[in-house]
């Protein structure tokens, strides 16, 4: 199959999705622990996505100082508690894993 | 102040708050071009997918399955697994533009992203969003989507000319960071961080992303749970 005929298919799924609750919306009703869960939703989502990123960079649980992605995160996770601004946050991270790494800043 | 003056407000209010978040979005959006054409797909094809597909950690993951030769069936369903979250936001979202036209509905759909949702609940939760609100919605939405498509143009532009060790891919775990950390302002919900991040390290080695799904759901319930509790 072509790869155009996937692509187009994954938009259709994700853009079904997307639609989905908001195209339902008034035709049905939802439940109270459906409606109180919501606000759960994208702490939760985003944090599966993070936290494996910063323990596991290469695949495998590393919990060491010289994982550079784990204190590079930690660094922005205290600089986002601190400041709550995304851009600091950004430039923080990237900063710290600069340094750790010894690289040019991208 | 008439309507068409608060609209434009509002619209311009969408695009600043999103505009911090394009700091990672747009890394995050070059690599993204430069992975496509290294996983073999045309430029035009991989410029095609940030509009067809418009979902940065699909489109990622949508790369890496063609690279390793997975089957569409797979391709699509790992995607469509992955983008499950945006039902969630969906739903949030349904009472606030539910009596919109239905034009206004489909556009806000498609641009409904992980980073467009977060400016727009933190506006909701700053008790800020006004009878215009549709206009700073679509203007977050919008400022995302014009910065994904320069930043995918500029991957495939670059392609293998952008230095491998440069570390671009951190972008995502960053913008993810920065829109959490304002977010968790109750004990229920840094019980849903904690749980979610737990799983998600115990459930990594299930296949089709299987383990972000699993996590997000017992982070979800862990925070609620303990909200119910105290309630």
């Amino acid at each position: 199959m072509s790869v155009w005929w996937i692509m187009l298919a994954c938009g259709v799924v994700t853009f079904a999705i997307r639609l989905s609750f908001i195209a339902a919306e008034g035709r049905l009703t939802f439940p109270y622990w459906f409606r109180t869960l919501l606000p759960f939703v994208p702490v939760a989502a985003l944090t599966a996505q993070v936290i494996p990123e910063l323990l596991m960079p290469q695949g495998a649980l590393w919990l060491s100082f010289n994982n550079s992605r784990l204190v590079a995160g930690l660094i922005a996770i205290a600089i986002a508690v601190q400041t709550r601004s995304v851009l600091w946050t950004l430039v923080g991270g990237f900063a710290a894993l600069a340094l750790l790494n010894g690289s040019a800043p991208p | 102040m008439t309507g068409a003056d608060s609209a434009s407000q509002e619209f311009r209010a969408g695009v600043l708050a999103l505009a911090p978040l394009l700091v990672g979005v747009i890394p995050f959006g070059m690599i993204y071009g430069a992975l496509a054409l290294a996983n073999g797909l045309s430029p035009a094809a991989a410029l095609a997918m940030s509009t067809i597909l418009f979902a940065g950690s699909a489109q990622f993951l949508f790369c890496q399955l063609l690279g390793v030769g997975a089957p569409a069936t797979v391709i699509v369903a790992e995607v469509g697994l992955l983008n499950l979250r945006h039902a969630l936001y969906s739903a949030a979202l349904a009472p606030r533009i539910a009596h919109l036209p239905r034009r206004w509905k489909l556009v806000l759909a498609y641009l409904l992203t992980d980073e467009a949702f977060a400016a727009i609940s933190q506006r909701e939760a700053a008790g800020k969003a006004g009878p215009q609100r549709r206009w700073f919605y679509l203007g977050a939405g919008l400022a995302l989507w014009g910065g994904w498509q320069l930043s995918t143009a500029a991957g495939v532009v670059l392609g293998a000319r952008l230095p491998a060790h440069w570390p671009l891919d951190f972008a995502l775990p960053l913008t993810f960071i920065a829109i959490i950390a304002p977010l968790i302002r109750s004990r229920a919900m840094l019980a849903t961080a904690a749980v979610s991040g737990i799983v998600a390290l115990l459930a990594a080695g299930l296949p089709f992303k299987l383990g972000l799904l699993a996590a997000a759901l017992a982070g979800m319930a862990a925070g609620w749970w303990l909200a119910e509790a105290r309630r």
